[in-house]
Formats: structure tokens, sequence, C-alpha cells
């Protein structure tokens, strides 16, 4: 410490005696070339550790992912900005998001976004299924990220009772018992299980799509997965209902609207029929 | 030996001559027979609550043929694949037997239930007619207070026979019970914790619920329906007004054979609208909501619609816990005030509303005739708005489905229920009282001026005007007629009402009552001979 302090100021007080001994030319002269010195070296550091302008457009992307570049850059990148960082206020960032999210999205319809609103909705999709590969390899290679297994059955493995008690634990209190959906706060809602398919579904656990939990496979182990897939796909949607018509599956009240309107308005007609009969 | 003869066409009469000997039952049942009961259409909705009771009874039977009433667990193994090897309760586990193991058992499960929830629907449209007329004042109000407490014993029966399955659905039923039961300050632990024989949700609470569904509740009912009938045979049923009908007489018709066989084929319309509603449509599919686990709670869990008002005021009720610092500090959680206060505020007015009314009108009188809702504003606006209440309470118990169905935000539907829930009983009560007194404004008309003929005469000085058909002969009147005296009855507003355009009176609304033998029905103006008419004509001929 103490030595550094001494040699300090000794450099100090060399620099404050030199000048007086030299002339004004000499000493602008020495100033330009030290100058002249300290840009060369600042620049031709930067030119050494600073990406090339090359580098930074175009990353080593597969033909399928440039593809999706081409795309991304013609209809997402409005909202999420240049090379998928997002843009404020507008639509987040999808590094890391992964391609199941993309799959998820953009083959449901939901992306592109119609208008933004408390959540999206389920349309005919935009993209091909070639298109949306496509993009969700650009974003799986912009950041990594979750992906969903390969293969348009995902559930031939799995077994309904143990997918319907995973179904009713984890899934029910938002998409209700029947998978129908139902409503969350503030305009955001669960929607319904039964245009979707199950590399949607896996692609939804995966993701946690808006306002899903994510179901990671620490969560929820792959086979487990395919169990869920499997009751929803085949108990939920391919059951014949038991008992007759099952009036939307929401639940007691449509059946209470069902009383009215069918039991006492039918019998109430009967009644005027009788009493009309003296 | 001579054969005896066996006259098979006096076999009736000498077994009943035979029983008469040794009971002496003819008189008292002559009287029962001969019984006269007014007819109307709106006379008929208690007996839908009656019949569909018939049919719970009936259905429940069967019902505990096949129900286990215990919480042991057990594997299911029944033939529904999606639940096989799944952990239960046996009450669950027979529940799903029943549905898909005995012959015939889920349309008498589903019958069950239909006819459940038609038995509430019923009593509260019988309600509604009795109070809309008035039928529920001296000496009715015993009747209307037994009435009354059949709604809320109904309730009691349809909130244990829900629990009953174990299914998710019955399970977070029950949970909110408890939860309702604990928040009643002072006792609300000790109540909880009896019936449930300790913690939520315990061993024994299906076995007692079932003890309750099946014994001690419908033998409540059995005894509140005996009174209530006994009452209305004792005190006689209300009629509507009309010629020959007073307050001291009853107009209609026997109890046998006609009024007992259209009851009986009454009987058959409503086992009948059960029996379709439980064939055709799927109510409470307990096989999709599992067995009931405390984390298991699924969206759209709903009561039954009758008790869709509570899980309403629940919802709309703002979050506003009381602390009182008392030794280690008490709480009233805000729960308590919709689910425990509420239905006894609604308990209370209900069953007193009769007092209430005849101390404020003073009206210390025997009524025997009904009234109309338009003749009694102030009554019928309170219905209204009774109504509405109801009705705004029963729509938020229902938000989220609404909500999510409609796509409307949930927290505004909920926003819409509390500022609803103030705002629109007031203008039900505003909007009710207007059409009242226009409806008899409109009467009143009609007795004053006469029926719209729909000839419209044209005036020499180029003015148009309707005629118009007095109703009364003239008095040497301005107009050319004498006024009626408004008194609460149904006045003709058409011409064919009149008897001029041919026979009106056929239809299917209305009774086929012939005017001059049988007195008339409500709906019908005393139909008399033709009055003595001015011709109708163009105006200009006689001028």
């Amino acid at each position: 410490m103490t030595s550094d302090n001494d040699r300090r100021r000794g450099l100090l007080a060399r620099l404050r005696e030199r000048p007086a001994a030299r002339s004004r030319g000499r000493r602008r002269l020495g100033a330009a070339v030290r100058l002249i010195a300290a840009l060369m070296l600042a620049g031709g550091a930067y030119t050494v550790f600073a990406p090339g302008a090359q580098a930074q457009d175009n990353p080593q992307l597969t033909g399928a992912a440039a593809e999706g570049k081409a795309l991304f850059d013609v209809s997402c990148v409005t909202c999420h900005g240049r090379n998928a960082q997002g843009v404020e206020g507008r639509g987040p960032s999808l590094i890391g998001v992964g391609a199941a999210s993309v799959e998820f999205q953009v083959s449901s319809g939901r992306m592109p976004l119609a208008r933004q609103e408390a959540q999206a909705h389920r349309k005919p999709p935009v993209f091909t299924d070639e298109q949306t590969r496509q993009l969700a390899q650009y974003i799986q290679e912009l950041g990594g990220g979750p992906v969903v297994p390969g293969g348009d059955d995902l559930h031939e493995d799995g077994n309904v009772a143990a997918g319907g008690e995973l179904f009713r634990i984890n899934c029910s209190q938002c998409h209700a018992f029947g998978g129908g959906g139902g409503a969350l706060s503030s305009g955001k809602f669960a929607p319904s299980l039964h245009p979707a398919t199950d590399r949607q579904i896996y692609a939804a656990m995966l993701s946690g799509p808006q306002n899903m939990p994510v179901f990671g496979d620490n969560q929820l182990r792959p086979e487990q997965k395919a169990d869920i897939i499997a009751y929803i796909q085949e108990t939920l949607k391919h059951n014949q209902d038991q008992g007759g018509f099952n009036l939307g599956r929401y639940g007691p009240s449509t059946e209470g609207l069902a009383i009215f309107l069918i039991g006492i308005v039918a019998l109430v007609f009967a009644s005027l029929w009788i009493a009309g009969k003296s | 030996m001579k054969r005896r003869k066996f006259d098979l066409a006096a076999t009736p009469g000498k077994a009943a001559v035979g029983v008469d000997d040794r009971f002496q039952v003819a008189t008292p049942l002559r009287k029962l027979l001969n019984k006269v009961f007014p007819d109307h259409w709106s006379f008929l909705l208690g007996e839908i609550a009656l019949f569909s009771f018939v049919v719970l009874l009936l259905t429940g039977v069967f019902l505990t043929l096949f129900y286990e009433p215990a919480m042991t667990e057990v594997v299911y193994d029944g033939s529904y694949a999606p639940l096989q090897g799944t952990p239960m309760s046996a009450a669950y586990a027979s529940s799903l037997d029943l549905s898909f193991d005995v012959r015939g058992g889920l349309v008498m499960r589903q019958m069950h239930h239909w006819a459940a929830l038609l038995f509430m629907a019923a009593i509260v449209v019988h309600m509604l007619r009795v109070f809309f007329t008035g039928a529920f004042r001296k000496p009715r109000e015993t009747n209307w207070i037994i009435g009354s407490l059949l709604f809320w014993v109904g309730f009691l029966a349809g909130f244990t026979g829900y629990g009953l399955p174990d299914d998710g659905l019955s399970g977070t039923g029950l949970r909110i019970a408890s939860a309702i039961m604990l928040s009643i300050p002072v006792i609300g632990s000790w109540v909880t914790s009896s019936i449930f024989g300790g913690e939520f949700p315990g061993v024994m609470i299906i076995s007692r619920m079932f003890i309750a569904h099946v014994l001690l509740i419908p033998g409540l009912l059995v005894a509140l329906i005996s009174v209530h009938l006994g009452l209305v045979f004792k005190q006689k049923h209300t009629q509507w007004p009309g010629p020959g009908r007073t307050n001291g007489n009853v107009v209609g018709e026997r109890m046998f054979p006609r009024y007992a066989l259209k009851q009986g084929g009454f009987f058959m319309v409503v086992f009948g609208v059960i029996a379709l509603m439980g064939g055709l449509f799927q109510i409470n599919p307990i096989w999709l909501f599992g067995p009931y686990e405390a984390w298991v709670v699924s969206a759209a869990s709903q009561p039954d619609w009758y008790v869709m008002f509570l899980d309403g005021s629940t919802r709309l009720m703002p979050a506003w816990e009381i602390n009182i610092p008392l030794g280690d500090g008490y709480v009233i959680p805000p729960l308590f005030w919709p689910t425990v206060v509420l239905p006894g505020i609604l308990v209370g007015l209900s069953t007193m509303y009769p007092f209430l009314e005849a101390r404020h009108l003073k009206d210390r009188k025997s009524h025997n005739l009904l009234q109309r809702p338009r003749d009694v504003p102030a009554r019928t606006a309170v219905g209204a708005m009774a109504v509405a209440f109801y009705l705004v309470l029963t729509l938020s118990g229902a938000n989220d489905v609404i909500a999510d169905k409609f796509q409307i935000s949930l927290n505004a539907m909920t926003w819409a229920g509390r500022i609803g829930l103030l705002l629109v009983p007031p203008i039900a009560y505003y909007v009710t009282y207007r059409l009242c007194l226009g409806l008899q404004q409109h009467d009143r008309e009609v007795l004053a001026h006469g029926v719209e003929t729909g000839i419209i005469r044209r005036l020499p000085d180029g003015r148009f005007v309707e005629v118009h058909q007095p109703l009364s002969a003239s008095n040497g009147h301005a107009d050319g007629h004498g006024e009626l005296e408004y008194v609460g009855w149904v006045v003709p507003k058409k011409m064919n009402r009149l008897g001029a355009l041919g026979p009106a009176i056929r239809g299917f609304f209305y009774p086929i009552e012939k005017p001059v033998e049988a007195p008339v029905s409500p709906g019908h103006p005393p139909v008399e001979a033709r009055p003595e008419r001015e011709e109708i004509g163009s105006g200009e001929s006689r001028r």
C-alpha cells in the first residue's frame, strides 16, 4: 500500500516538473501523438473484441429456421420485435419459450393475435403445419426451450383411469370436469379442450400458455402427460353420454334452466289443457 | 241341488254394503266424494309438487335398494373403465354401480334428481301463484307458513341428497356447508364437529346424511304435506271471483268422479314428463366428477338451482371480516352474512308476510275470493321485487358459467351482481306497480266507454273516430250509456267476447264451460243475451 502511494506521488511530481522544461511546440506534438496512439489502441481493441456486423444479423440458422425467420419477420415482428426480443407493452420476448409454445399458439390459431385483449382466442390457424414447424424451429434455435415429442398420437400408451385422476387433480379446477372450460378473473378463461389435438395439449402442458401454469416434466412425467391426454381424448371427447343429452356439461346451472324451460313449461301447458277439459 | 246364481253386476254394490256394514264409512265418504273444488289451471301448480314428491318416493325407494351409505374405502372394479382401479368410498362406488351396472338404475337416478328439481320448482311456482293472488290471507296464513317451511325442508332434502353420491361435486358442496356452519359465531365449531363427528369430512357424514335423507326429512315432508292438504280440505280452496261466486261458497266440480279422474290423469302427465327428462337429459354425471378428494374442485361446481341463490350471495359479498378483540381475538367471517343471516331473514320475511300485510292494511276479515295481481299493485310489486332479488342472486350463483360462455369478464359479472342486487328490485317494484295501474286503467276505460270495435267512422267534419261498443244499456248518460262499476274482475276487451262474432269460448287455454249451465271460469266474462245495440253503419245513411 504505502509503496504504491509513494510511487504515485513520485509520478505526479515528475509530471508536474517536466512540462516546464519543454518548448510549447514539442508539448503540442507529443500530445497529438499520444492522442492518436490512444485512439488507435481503443479502436483496435474494439475491432478485435466486438462481434462483426455480419455475425449479428445472421446467426447460424438451419434451413427450416431461416424459413421461419422469414415468416416471423413478416407476421410476428410487429409485436414480438426484431429477433423475437419482445416489444414493451405489445408482445413478450420469445427467447427461451421453445418450439412447444410456438406450436401451441400458432397451430391453434391463437397467434397471430387478432387484437390485444385479456386472452387470445382459438381460431382457424393462419399458418400451415409446415410453416408452424419452421416458426417453431426458428424460435427454438434463438433461445432453446421445451419441445413436444414427435408424432401425432401422443396418448397411445396412456392409461385412461390414471389420466382421469390426474386430470381431476390438475386440470378440472379451470377446464371443468367435462373439459368444457371455465372462467378466470378479468375476462381471462380456461378454454374448452374439445378442439385440442394431442400435440396441442402436450405443448400447453409444457409451455403453460397465457394463464395456464407450466406442467414441466418434473411436475408431470411424460407418461403422466400421455395418461391425461388419453383421458381427455378417449373419455371426455369420445364418450357417448350415458343418460342422454348432456346439457353442455355446464354443471347444475343448465340443469336448473332445463327444469324450468322444459319441465315447468310442459307441465303448465298440461295444467292449462287439463283445466280446459271440463 | 240348485246352483246358486252369481250376479256379477251386483258384486261391487254388495261388497260396498258389506264394507259399510262393518265400518260405517258411507256418510263421511259421500261427503268427501262430493266435495267441490274450483277449477282453474293455476290451482294445479301445487299438484305438480305433490305428484313429483310421489315420484321422488317411488324412485328413492328403488335407489336405496342399491345404494350403500358408507365411507369405507374400496377400489372400483365396475364396468365404467375410466375409473377402474381408482380408490373411492363405498358410497361413490355403489352410486356408480347404480348408474352402470344396475338395470334401469341410471334412469331411476336421473328421474329422482329431475323430480327433485321439479319438486322445488313447482313449490316456488305454486308459492308465486298463492302470493300474487292473495290466497295466503286470513284464514289461510297457517297453510302459507307450512308451504314456506316445505320449501326449506325440501331445500334440506335436496342438499342431503346432493351429498350422498360422494362424488367430487357433492363433496365440494359438503365442504361449503361445513364452512357455513363454521362461520356461525360462538356455536359454529361445535355444530360442525357434532354433525361431522369431528373434523371435516370424518367417516360418518354420509351415513348420517343418508338417514336424514331417507327417513327424517321425508317423514317431515310427508307430515307437512298431509297437514297442508288437510287444511285445504278443511278451509276449502279459494276461488276466483265471478258470477255466482261469493266469499261464502265454492263453485266447481265434485271430487268424484271428474276432479279425481283429472287429477289422476295429471299425475300420469307429471310422471311422464319426469320419466322423459330422466331418459333424455343427463343430470349430474357423477362419473365425470370422480370420487371426492379434498384437493379436487372442478370449475362450474354449483349447487342445484334452489341453493344457487346462496352461492350467488356468497360470491357477491365483499370480504368484510369483523375482528372482535376479545380474549385471543374473535373473527366473524364474511361468509356468515350471505349464508346464515340472509336465509334467516328470508325465512322470517316469507313466513310472516301474511301477518305483515294484514297489519299494514288493518285487514281482519276472512277472504275466500282471490284477487287479480293488478288489483293489488303494492303486493304485486313487492312480489316482483322479491323475484328480482332472488333472480339476481341465482344468476350470480352461476356467474362463472355465464362469464365463460358469454365471454364477459367474471369481475364485471360480480360487480353487475352487486349493483344489480341493489338496483334491480326497486326498478322491478316501480315498473310492476305502474304496469298494474295501467292494466287497471284500461279495464276502467273499457267499463266506461265500451269495447273497441275496430270500426272507424268518419264524421261530417272530416274527423275519424272509432266506434265503441258500450257494455251497459243506456241510462241517459251523456255518452248514451251507463258507467259500470269496477269490481276487480275480467273485463271483455274484444267483440267476440261479447258474443258478437260467434262463440269465443272454446279453446286450449280456457275451460270449455258453457256459460249458461256452469258458472263462468276466470278468463270469461259472463255472457248474457246480446244487448240491444244501435246498428253500426257508415254514419252517412242516417244523417
